[in-house]
């Protein structure tokens, strides 16, 4: 601690310099909490994906329906716990550019499958009797503004009633549900598949079925027994666990944690070259006065430790506040781009993550200077002027 | 008097690539305790050089120097750092002071390496400013001294720790003769009075006369020029 007002004063003996190297790390350290939040983003689903909950989808694509009679058929499979199913509304809300997922479902299944969205025990009960009832996740409903007992009008693109009358489906938001953790999606919107069916005819068909399943071991075999049943019919199914499929979905659009990963290394390879070079110049500059601090007894392990602390300073001290800025700023950043990433916020574990790379970046950008420090002469040193 | 220095048939030998350099050729020499000495002689007699060994900055590559009854061609680099932190300060031509640090942070910077507390330190610093005259420079920095206030401080840096042995190398070679006058009027009453030894290199046989005793070092050996 005491040597710390000669740290910080050597940090600060080039000013243009130490600014603009320790601004380019605090910069650096924001965007790896950045990039850190958007891997995130498309890695929660996946994490958050239950192995004991299988997907059944149409074996040709998801988009396809598939029948509401399968219901019963998979229901009584052995090893089924509880299915419920889901059917993507894809309706506008005001504009076509605010996008948010809509969902027509069995809302006391849905919420027996997802035990993760926490909805209040008396909007529950509201939205189970309530045939127009629609529940919204707390950031979609902060977003538009909306509060318990609001209409939502959407407009349909795909599922035009035949009722007669107008094409506008009235929701009554009856409930806003939360996330149980940080990673659940909390910008969707569910309202009754009946009352869907009411409106265009019933033509029994779903989106998809989610299933759970007394044991995760036994999911293999559950989907195989599932999809057995519909071989050779129409709408054969093709049954997954729900993590796989989230896998696969991520897969599609490349391997983005990687992709953001080596984004990363890049930009911190290039902090260290930065770093580095302000520490081994700002060395090179004071080789007498190192020289002199040997002289007055200063051991070379003692020196070294001073060219190291400054790296560290500079380093650690720029790398801290990049990552609390990114903290700071992610919800923010979020709210930007919550339509498309609904989960977006800088988990602990990259925060520590970043720490300890600020860390190590200190040792590397003051290891070689530190190094020379520890192996230099003090005749040679006093000799340079 | 006791020897302080005890210098036995050093040797001191470079080797820049095919060329050897006999800097050092068997000298000896014996300073005792409160002791004004002045090493004086042509650039590359080896004066510094002397200096270098008697302070455990450098080694001999042959003989043997000790200081105070240490022996100093035994140890370590370690050892040695240890060592000067307790008993030697040096002054230099050009003061060597950091620039980034006040004069009183300057003086500091010996203390740092003691376990004195932050207010001990103060004091000793404070009392070392007192002695060269500067207590009113404390808080100014290096840029803001005059050459012999900077010197000032250099040898306030220099007797912060108390030592027994002061090793000043040209400290008035980047002076003018008056202000050179001063800091040789403080190293003589460093040395009168507070009983330190003095050992002086200079070019300057103005300096070299405040010395009670002056030796020419040329080739790398030494010859006697005047005893007070």
């Amino acid at each position: 601690m005491k040597y710390l007002p000669l740290l910080w004063r050597n940090l600060w003996r080039r000013k243009v310099r130490t600014i603009f190297t320790f601004l380019s790390i605090v910069v650096a350290f924001l965007l790896f909490g950045v990039l850190m939040a958007i891997r995130n983003s498309f890695e929660a689903g996946i994490d958050l994906a239950g192995q004991n909950r299988l997907l059944t989808i149409h074996k040709v694509s998801i988009i396809q329906q598939l029948p509401e009679r399968y219901l019963a058929a998979i229901r009584s499979t052995p090893g089924v716990r509880v299915v419920t199913h889901l059917s993507w509304f894809g309706g506008v809300y005001q504009d076509p550019k605010q996008f948010f997922a809509q969902m027509a479902v069995d809302p006391e299944t849905l919420l027996r499958v997802y035990p993760e969205y926490v909805l209040p025990e008396e909007q529950k009960a509201v939205w189970l009797k309530t045939r127009t009832g629609a529940i919204a996740g707390r950031k979609l409903a902060e977003r538009y503004g909306w509060k318990i007992g609001d209409r939502i009008p959407i407009k349909p693109t795909y599922y035009r009633p035949t009722d007669g009358k107008p094409e506008t489906y009235e929701f009554d938001l009856v409930g806003i549900y939360e996330g149980k953790t940080a990673d659940v999606d909390e910008t969707g919107f569910f309202f009754h598949h009946d009352y869907l069916m009411e409106r265009i005819g019933d033509p029994g068909t779903v989106g998809w079925y989610v299933l759970e399943v007394d044991d995760p071991a036994r999911a293999d075999e559950i989907a195989h027994a599932i999809d057995v049943q519909f071989e050779n019919s129409p709408d054969e199914t093709k049954t997954t666990t729900e993590k796989a499929l989230a896998q696969s979905f991520a897969h599609q659009i490349g391997d983005t944690g990687a992709i953001l990963s080596a984004i990363a290394a890049i930009v911190f390879f290039v902090i260290l070259l930065i770093a580095g070079n302000t520490m081994a110049q700002s060395i090179r500059e004071r080789t007498s006065e190192l020289g002199v601090l040997k002289t007055v007894g200063f051991t070379d392990a003692t020196v070294m430790a001073l060219v190291l602390g400054e790296a560290f300073l500079l380093v650690g001290g720029a790398g801290i506040l990049g990552l609390v800025l990114a903290k700071l700023g992610t919800p923010v950043f979020g709210k930007l781009v919550e339509s498309f990433l609904p989960v977006f916020y800088l988990p602990a574990g990259s925060v520590l993550v970043g720490l300890g790379i600020a860390a190590l970046l200190g040792l590397a950008s003051g290891g070689v200077p530190a190094f020379v420090a520890l192996r230099l002469s003090i005749v040679d040193a006093l000799g340079r002027r | 008097m006791s020897a302080l220095v005890e210098v036995s048939g050093i040797h001191k030998v470079y080797q820049r690539g095919a060329e050897r350099l006999d800097v050092l050729r068997g000298l000896d020499l014996h300073v005792p305790e409160g002791e004004f000495l002045a090493l004086m002689g042509p650039s590359g007699s080896g004066k510094t050089t002397l200096l270098n060994m008697i302070g455990g900055l450098d080694k001999p590559t042959s003989g043997r120097v000790v200081v105070g009854g240490r022996d100093l061609t035994r140890a370590s680099a370690r050892e040695l750092a240890q060592w000067r932190a307790r008993n030697v300060g040096f002054v230099f031509q050009f003061y060597n002071l950091l620039p980034v640090l006040t004069a009183a942070r300057n003086v500091e910077v010996p203390l740092l390496l003691t376990r004195l507390s932050r207010a001990e330190r103060a004091k000793h610093v404070a009392a070392a400013l007192e002695l060269v005259g500067l207590s009113d420079r404390a808080d100014h920095y290096p840029s803001q001294l005059s050459g012999g206030q900077e010197q000032r401080v250099g040898i306030a840096r220099a007797i912060v720790t108390d030592p027994a042995l002061l090793l000043c190398d040209e400290p008035t070679g980047d002076l003018d003769r008056e202000t050179a006058g001063e800091i040789l009027d403080l190293l003589g009453e460093l040395n009168r009075r507070y009983k330190k030894t003095v050992i002086l290199v200079t070019h300057d046989p103005l300096a070299a006369e405040r010395a009670r005793r002056v030796l020419h070092v040329d080739k790398g050996v030494l010859i006697e020029a005047k005893a007070a």
